[in-house]
């Protein structure tokens, strides 16, 4: 290991919060620190960095002890992104990546026409020479968090500490961001130890990650081995709602648990949108007939009440397909999303024409018509897209929520 | 970007020269006005040539104009340079030795060395009298400091510093009540802030503090320049933290007691001052803020002297009103831009 804790114990004013801490990363690698808020990561990375005087322990660099570096030399070795508000005066944001080179420079601080190349090497990095006679203070926060990585990475450090580098920051600007670091990891071998709010970020990042959870440490190792939906609800505590480490996205509690009175005919990832739209609405729905493999199932899981399921590439068992029509005669409403209609043995096509003889509502997506030549097809109405289907007559009494309902009551009322 | 750097090289010695002319020109301003009028060549052959020794003229330009504008000189860049020390190390725009009561920590410790000693002592060596002051800074400044770990906002830390300015100035009039006469027409008369009645043995001492406190700030330009970027930057970047803050309190508030000791408190100049230096040069670097500081402080307080002599005369103002006359409205302006 580059970078290494042996039995490190971090806290504050000589209180252990954090005990026998023994975490490592390699040369070259991405260490990953995740956990709630308040867990104490920071605290950890500000004893690494030597901000907190550490309890008990050492942190090694290349199997040496870091208390053996003085400053400067650990300067030269180690550079940080800290989350401390800067706000330095009149500085331009070359003069702010310019301080990175202070372990280097003479006593004055002269910046030499060497030390002005790394400078500008280090900002073009991170595509920031635009910026270079800019007032920092006048940037937005995704400028001003590559200012400071630039500042960083000026420091020709051969580790970089960044504590939560992505708040703040959009969507763009945390993807460049992070791909920089991976960029620096693989080419310059520079080693990076973080702290990341987005799991599904870190798993994509890291290649070891840490748990940290209740000030300890909760399990680390390589993201794809260690990380899952079960270990991520646990570690960050959700009871509802709910994380797909797949997907790497996250569902909303489910937000109605009534018996469901919606059908959905979802496969091939069209049933996703349908789900969150109802459940937005507080709608209660039941979907199927999904295949395992289908990108459907994995949000029908957390929020569908009833999902009906079949193992993949094998066709559609008589049991699953009694479960299905089960659970469709209950419900008063069927939503096609427009699966595929195609081959012989289509199961969800027979539901679908079972729902229609049994005078269910049938709201479909389709851009073409279902062409069943049967009676039923009237029956169907054809929606462009989902705002039209979710505020159709159809769906109106099926809302959880009672003041919309009271007041669509009202309002027939009144015509 | 090299255009732009020599551009801003060329503004440093722009503003460099003219402020050295301002100060030029204050100074010749300054001895050549006042109660007796004297001719321009009078004065270059008294000063120079040392001409009509012994005569009243003679005597007015050398012991009373001389030492009184060298010293508003000499005074006034410490104070400002002490105030960009304190605003470096609060990180806070408004920060200045008067406001925050340093001033006033010295001048209470100076009254209560002089009515303590002048019962042994005719008078107190220029010496005691900044050793006084620099004890009394130090304890008003650890009171600061203790606030500004309970609180962040600057505007509260300026708060409390002016209660501790109020503080010690109840603790200074209560010695005056208890002081034998002689001695409080000295502290009332020191203790409104004024250069007049400053001697030669008076402007060794202070230039040979003053100057030998200005090389060693200079020397530390490199890490006040990384810490701007606050403590956790500058940490990082190998500063021995605990050392350079020692050092910023103790020059500080060197820099402040000097000038409390040798003119009494002065107030806004030090808030002031290292803004207008800042907006001069448009920069923060502290090579060249801090001598750019030291100058403009100068340039201020020789002006502000002159008007103090020279507005109501023969009836003389007291230092700190002038300059909290144009300092006060400028720190109003500072705070409301500071708002947005």
């Amino acid at each position: 290991m580059y970078l290494q804790t042996a039995d490190l114990s971090v806290g504050y004013s000589g209180k252990a919060l954090i005990k026998n801490i023994n975490i490592g990363v390699e040369k070259g690698k991405i260490l990953c620190l995740l956990g709630p808020n308040g867990s104490g990561k920071s605290t950890i990375l500000r004893s690494i960095t030597r901000h907190l005087k550490k309890i008990a322990g050492t942190v090694l660099i290349d199997q040496e002890d870091m208390n053996n570096f003085s400053s400067v030399e650990s300067a030269k070795k180690l550079s940080v992104v800290l989350t401390d508000k800067v706000a330095p005066e009149l500085m331009t944001c070359e003069e702010v990546v310019a301080t990175g080179r202070y372990p280097y420079t003479n006593h004055f601080g002269k910046i030499t026409e060497a030390d002005q190349r790394i400078v500008e090497e280090s900002m073009a990095a991170v595509s920031i020479l635009d910026l270079m006679n800019q007032e920092f203070t006048r940037l937005s926060d995704g400028q001003k968090q590559r200012v400071l990585l630039a500042r960083a990475i000026c420091q020709k450090p051969e580790i970089i500490v960044l504590d939560e580098p992505t708040s703040y920051l959009d969507i763009r600007h945390k993807i460049e961001l992070l791909g920089i670091l991976r960029n620096m990891a693989v080419k310059e071998e520079v080693t990076v130890v973080l702290s990341l709010h987005e799991v599904d970020l870190a798993a994509k990042l890291a290649d070891t990650i840490i748990l940290v959870k209740d000030n300890h440490v909760y399990g680390c190792g390589c993201p794809e081995d260690v990380l899952n939906d079960a270990v991520i609800k646990d570690l960050y505590g959700i009871e509802h709602g709910s994380f797909n480490m797949l997907l790497g996205s996250v569902e909303l509690p489910k937000t109605c648990d009534l018996e469901p009175k919606v059908f959905i005919f979802g496969g091939d990832g069209s049933g996703t949108l349908c789900y969150r739209a109802l459940n937005k609405r507080g709608i209660s729905f039941c979907t199927g007939i999904l295949y395992h493999n289908d990108v459907d199932y994995q949000v029908a899981k957390s929020l569908a009440k009833q999902t009906i399921v079949e193992k993949s590439f094998r066709p559609v068992s008589e049991f699953v397909f009694e479960q299905a029509r089960k659970a469709l005669l209950k419900c008063d409403v069927v939503i096609d999303s427009g699966f595929d209609l195609e081959g012989e043995d289509n199961r969800n096509k027979v539901l679908l024409e079972l729902a229609g003889n049994a005078n269910k509502t049938i709201l479909s997506l389709r851009h073409q018509p279902i062409k069943a030549n049967a009676n039923w097809e009237k029956n169907v109405e054809y929606f462009d897209d989902i705002s039209s289907l979710i505020s159709s007559e159809g769906l109106k009494f099926r809302s959880n929520n009672s003041r919309e309902r009271k007041l669509h009551r009202s309002l027939a009322a009144s015509i | 970007m090299k255009n732009s750097n020599l551009g801003k090289i060329a503004r440093y010695q722009i503003i460099f020269i003219l402020l050295i002319l301002a100060l030029a020109v204050a100074l010749v301003l300054s001895i050549n006005t006042g109660s007796v009028n004297m001719s321009v060549n009078e004065i270059v052959k008294i000063i120079v040539l040392k001409a009509q020794e012994g005569s009243v003229n003679s005597n007015i330009i050398w012991k009373i104009r001389l030492p009184r504008l060298l010293a508003a000189a000499i005074l006034g860049g410490a104070l400002s340079v002490s105030g960009f020390l304190l605003q470096t190390f609060f990180r806070n725009p408004i920060a200045g030795p008067y406001v925050l009561g340093i001033s006033s920590g010295a001048k209470m410790f100076v009254g209560f060395t002089m009515i303590v000693l002048m019962n042994y002592v005719s008078a107190l060596p220029a010496t005691v009298v900044v050793l006084a002051a620099f004890i009394g800074s130090l304890i008003s400044m650890g009171f600061v400091m203790a606030a500004a770990r309970k609180v962040s906002d600057m505007s509260m830390l300026l708060l409390v510093g002016v209660m501790i300015g109020y503080i010690c100035s109840a603790i200074t009039d209560f010695f005056i009540n208890f002081a034998q006469e002689k001695e409080i027409a000295n502290l009332t008369n020191w203790s409104m802030g004024s250069f007049s009645g400053i001697g030669w043995s008076d402007i060794q001492v202070m230039t040979v503090v003053v100057f030998i406190s200005l090389f060693v700030v200079m020397m530390l330009s490199k890490p006040i320049g990384a810490y701007q970027l606050g403590e956790g930057y500058a940490q990082s970047m190998g500063i021995n933290i605990k050392l350079f803050r020692l050092l910023l309190v103790l020059f500080s508030s060197l820099l402040s007691a000097t000038v409390t000791a040798f003119a009494g408190p002065i107030a806004f100049v030090g808030i002031a001052v290292p803004q207008i230096a800042k907006i001069l040069m448009n920069t923060s670097k502290p090579i060249i803020i801090i001598p750019a500081t030291f100058l403009t402080g100068a340039v201020f307080c020789v002006f502000c002297d002159l008007l103090a002599r020279t507005m109501f005369a023969p009836t003389e103002l007291s230092i700190g009103t002038v300059t909290a006359f144009f300092g006060a409205p400028f720190v109003i302006w500072l705070l409301l831009k500071k708002k947005k």
